[in-house]
């Protein structure tokens, strides 16, 4: 019989994995990591064979083998996974970048998750589709000058000529004599070499990558999560850890003006309870604030949360109505917003135009619900922080607790864990601010546990949008006018006080940059305040955007008898370069953060992907009755992502999917296995939130609490069968990216497929029981 | 003080036994690859099997499951290998993205294969309908389920 408590707390291989983590260091320590960082120089910036927009973030990129991989005299090469897991396979592909260059055997390859620091690693923020994309280039040049390093070290054991000598499959190889020696032997040597500048670096011939573009790699937690091994946020254990479920303010901005704990602190297992102050506006990364009850276990946590009694001031957003909010949004968009570009005249065009067709479009507040709720786990002692997280950005978060606590940067130690999901939520790390709090609070660690209904209830919410797009045809029924008005609050409001126009980030997410041939092309942003925390959701605000935008070519296909394809490939245009920063009136174009140098718009390739999808999908084809086909192509995050949807709906109106085929351009791809299984999802959660999902608030207090009300799609209402198709690309085209794209399509597809099958046009998100008979 | 039979081996828990059994056995025994996603039953992340059966470990008290055979996705190969064909067919399948959903997942559909060796396209989905997955895996997690049923 063990004793559960006291086992938990140094059960073995959790605690001991979890400190593998500190295997780099660790190894230098004691003598036996042969690259390691005791004869680090100056860090090598990169200088990436395309150029990016990674030197604006914090950190930048940094390149350097010594930082990244570590090879042991067993051979075992130990790479760093820079980026954080939330399931798009990153902690797998840029490693594997790494150990291709520098032909290192996979199956001789360990994994290990850095911790938070921008300086050290380069910038950490994993989201925006980012990591391959400013990245790749990066990992190469280390991956290369490890294998240079290793051959030259090589060279210098035979006493012949570098050139003698080839690096293949974790080994080099004496092209004189046929002899070779493995990369533990040589990894002590190696490691006392210069590593070669990056204009000296040669690097694979990509006809040579092993594992590169092959899909045969699969990601490196697979075993442990079959197993229940891998560790995530949530599993975080430190020795004396107590958990944290916390009361927040019910409206976001609210303040305890007093509690009652008195039959909380009678729970059994509850110890204490300790009150988080509300920061003032703009609330940022900072926690919410609320009362916090800790016991010594979660479940105990929440029953003493139960009870708890709190007189809440609920501050500026008590009013909030989501159903009012919505009116005035509509109010808005009737009338003239904000120029943000201003191409041709098309007040006048749309005057002057034989046929105005017009629509107005709604997407409600979204929550994300990654399946794992926001976590973290701190200990605060002797003035430095450890803790373990679920976090898309560790490097920001490492700062930022460092900032709350007043301790130095360096005294603050991120790791982060997998994350149970985490689409856009977890670069909002309150949560991490809330355990490094109470740790310190209490002196004791500190497991912070979000509930689903915090989740929900307290989430940085996709914004909720109202799109009007009026578009004139001529007598030829060409489009010759688009006026598109787009009415949402901004995600820049959580970060600054008075933000009440659309970002050029968000303006950028399908707007401003609208590839449209069209010659006449006018968008206003209407003003829209926030009143609740709005933060990124996969894909942001390209669901809006393009949910508005391919809805309505739909719209004008209807109106004209033109086939949906056909009109959208036809308003795509030619084949032809664009560069946003010409149009007129746009300013400050965002382009994702990268250049538009590296990366403009090129329709011909969006329109690729519209022929690849309704072509593989059977455009045309006779379809069952109920069967509708259904289009939408768009770019977002640099890649170019067309989804075709084929939908039936019966007699009463129920809808299922029975089949929808993806094609994506995302330039030059490290694994096609895990974008077909990044497109599978999106199509997923493109049905949730196209037939279910919303988030409605009353009195500034969300109504929705848990999955009975807060839907998401069930493997019984999800498309199983979903086609990938991935544009090939050689390395010269550079990396776009995966993770946020696919959502961007798939609810405007759905919708012009529910269309053709019903004649029904859906401009309200979720659909809900609009097609109830 | 509560008696736990988790994966043929006996606990004890001191603490108050009207806490699920959930974070019994995430909290107090460590046994963390059972995942909390709503704690109302209605996700099946939680999944563990008690006497066989598929069961949320949220809905269960501790002292409810005192004296039944718990199993969680640590026991459900007692070798420790991984190597239940539900998880074998798992990774021919790739199935997971961010992975968390799946030990409940995996849970689910061993018990569905347990009472059910060869069950139809309607059988699987029925029986998975319980559990989210938000990456929206259920392709690859029905071609690993239907893999599994024809014995991989």
């Amino acid at each position: 019989m063990t004793h559960m408590f006291e086992s938990a707390l140094i059960q073995p291989g959790t605690v001991v994995n979890l400190s593998r983590r500190f295997v780099l260091k660790g190894l230098a320590a004691a003598g036996t990591l042969v690259i390691g960082t005791s004869f680090l120089p100056a860090p090598a910036r990169a200088a990436s064979a395309w150029k990016t927009g990674a030197d604006l973030m914090t950190g930048g990129t940094v390149n350097n083998p010594h930082v990244f991989i570590a090879i042991d005299p067993s051979g075992i090469v130990t790479i760093l996974a820079s980026r954080t897991e939330m399931g798009t396979g990153i902690r797998t592909s840029l490693p594997m970048v790494v150990a291709d260059e520098m032909e290192a055997d996979w199956s001789r390859v360990r994994v290990e998750q850095a911790p938070g620091d921008n300086i050290k690693y380069g910038n950490q923020d994993t989201d925006g589709s980012r990591s391959v994309r400013h990245f790749f280039w990066p990992m190469r040049q280390c991956g290369a000058a490890m294998r240079m390093m290793l051959e030259q070290a090589a060279a210098a054991r035979w006493e012949i000529d570098v050139t003698s000598v080839r690096a293949q499959n974790h080994e080099v190889v004496n092209l004189v004599t046929s002899e070779v020696v493995g990369y533990g032997a040589l990894a002590k040597a190696a490691s006392a070499l210069p590593v070669p500048p990056v204009e000296a670096l040669r690097y694979k011939d990509p006809r040579d990558f092993r594992y590169i573009g092959t899909g045969a790699i699969q990601i490196v937690d697979l075993r442990d999560i079959t197993m229940g091994k891998a560790t995530y946020g949530l599993d975080a254990k430190m020795p004396g850890m107590k958990f944290a479920v916390i009361a927040h303010p019910p409206v976001v901005g609210g303040k305890v003006v007093s509690y009652d704990a008195s039959e909380t602190l009678k729970v059994p297992g509850v110890e204490k309870v300790v009150v988080l102050e509300t920061p003032p506006f703009p609330l940022a990364f900072q926690q919410l604030g609320g009362v916090a009850v800790i016991a010594r276990n979660t479940g105990s946590a929440i029953k003493g949360r139960d009870k708890l009694k709190v007189v809440w001031d609920d501050g500026p957003n008590a009013s909030y109505d989501s159903v009012a909010y919505r009116a005035q949004m509509e109010e808005s968009v009737t009338k003239p917003g904000l120029v943000v570009r201003d191409d041709g005249d098309a007040e006048g065009a749309l005057k002057s135009a034989a046929k105005v067709i017009s629509a107005t479009y709604y997407l409600p507040h979204l929550a994300h619900a990654s399946m794992e709720p926001p976590t973290a786990t701190a200990h605060v002692a002797d003035g430095k922080c450890v803790a373990y997280v679920s976090c898309q950005w560790p490097g920001d978060c490492q700062a930022d607790v460092a900032k709350t606590l007043g301790i130095p940067r360096e005294d603050v130690t991120i790791y982060p864990l997998l994350m149970g999901g985490a689409f856009g939520r977890k670069s909002c790390y309150d949560y991490v601010i809330e355990a490094a709090l109470l740790s310190k609070a209490t002196g004791q660690p500190i497991k912070v546990v979000w509930t689903r209904e915090d989740d929900l209830q307290h989430d940085t919410y996709h914004t909720v949008s109202v799109e009007r797009i009026d578009a004139g045809v001529d007598k030829d029924g060409k489009v010759i006018a688009w006026r598109h008005r787009t009415c949402a609050p901004s995600l820049m409001s959580t970060f600054k006080n008075d933000y009440d126009h659309q970002s050029p980030i968000e303006l950028g997410m399908g707007v401003v940059d609208n590839p449209f041939d069209i010659p006449n092309l006018r968008c206003e942003n209407p003003a829209a305040k926030a009143h609740v925390r709005i933060g990124w959701f996969r894909v942001v605000s390209n669901i809006p955007h393009a949910f508005a935008i391919q809805s309505m070519v739909g719209e004008i296909a209807a109106a004209l008898g033109r086939d949906q394809r056909d009109m959208l490939l036809e308003m795509i245009g030619p084949a032809r370069t664009l560069d946003p920063r010409t149009f007129r009136g746009v300013k400050d174009f965002w382009n994702y953060g990268d250049p538009v140098e590296t990366w403009p718009i090129e329709t011909g390739r969006l329109s690729r992907v519209v022929e690849i999808a309704t072509e593989q999908i059977g455009w045309g084809r006779s379809l069952p009755k109920g069967h509708g086909l259904g289009v939408a192509g768009h770019r977002c995050f640099l890649s170019y992502i067309a989804t075709a949807v084929e939908v039936a709906v019966d007699d009463k109106g129920n809808l299922s999917i029975p089949r929808v085929e993806t094609a994506i351009d995302c330039g030059f791809y490290i694994n096609p296995e895990r974008i077909r299984a990044l497109c599978e999802g999106g199509a997923v959660m493109g049905t949730a939130l196209a037939k279910n999902s919303e988030m409605t608030f009353k009195n500034g207090r969300a109504q929705q609490s848990n999955f009975h009300d807060f839907l998401l799609a069930r493997i019984t209402e999800a498309p199983l069968k979903v086609g990938v198709h991935i544009v090939p690309a050689d390395v010269n085209i550079p990396s776009s990216g995966v993770g946020e794209p696919p959502l961007a399509p798939f609810a405007p597809a759905l919708c012009n497929a529910i269309f053709a099958a019903t004649g029904k046009r859906i401009r309200n998100l979720p659909i809900g029981n609009q097609l109830a008979t | 003080m509560v008696t736990l039979h988790v994966n043929g081996q006996d606990f004890s828990y001191d603490g108050d036994p009207s806490v699920p059994l959930l974070w019994v056995l995430r909290d107090e025994l460590g046994l963390t690859g059972t995942k909390f996603g709503c704690g109302i039953g209605l996700c099946g992340a939680c999944t563990v099997h008690i006497d066989g059966a598929a069961a949320r470990s949220c809905l269960l008290t501790a002292e409810q499951a005192s004296g039944k055979e718990v199993v969680t996705i640590e026991g459900l190969d007692p070798s420790g290998n991984g190597n239940h064909p539900v998880q074998v067919a798992w990774r021919e399948t790739g199935a997971p993205q961010c992975g968390y959903c799946h030990a409940g997942q995996i849970m689910n559909a061993a018990a569905l294969l347990a009472k059910t060796p060869k069950p139809s396209q309607e059988e699987i989905l029925a029986a998975q309908n319980g559990n989210i997955c938000r990456c929206g895996c259920y392709q690859r997690i029905n071609e690993a389920i239907i893999l599994a049923s024809a014995g991989v």
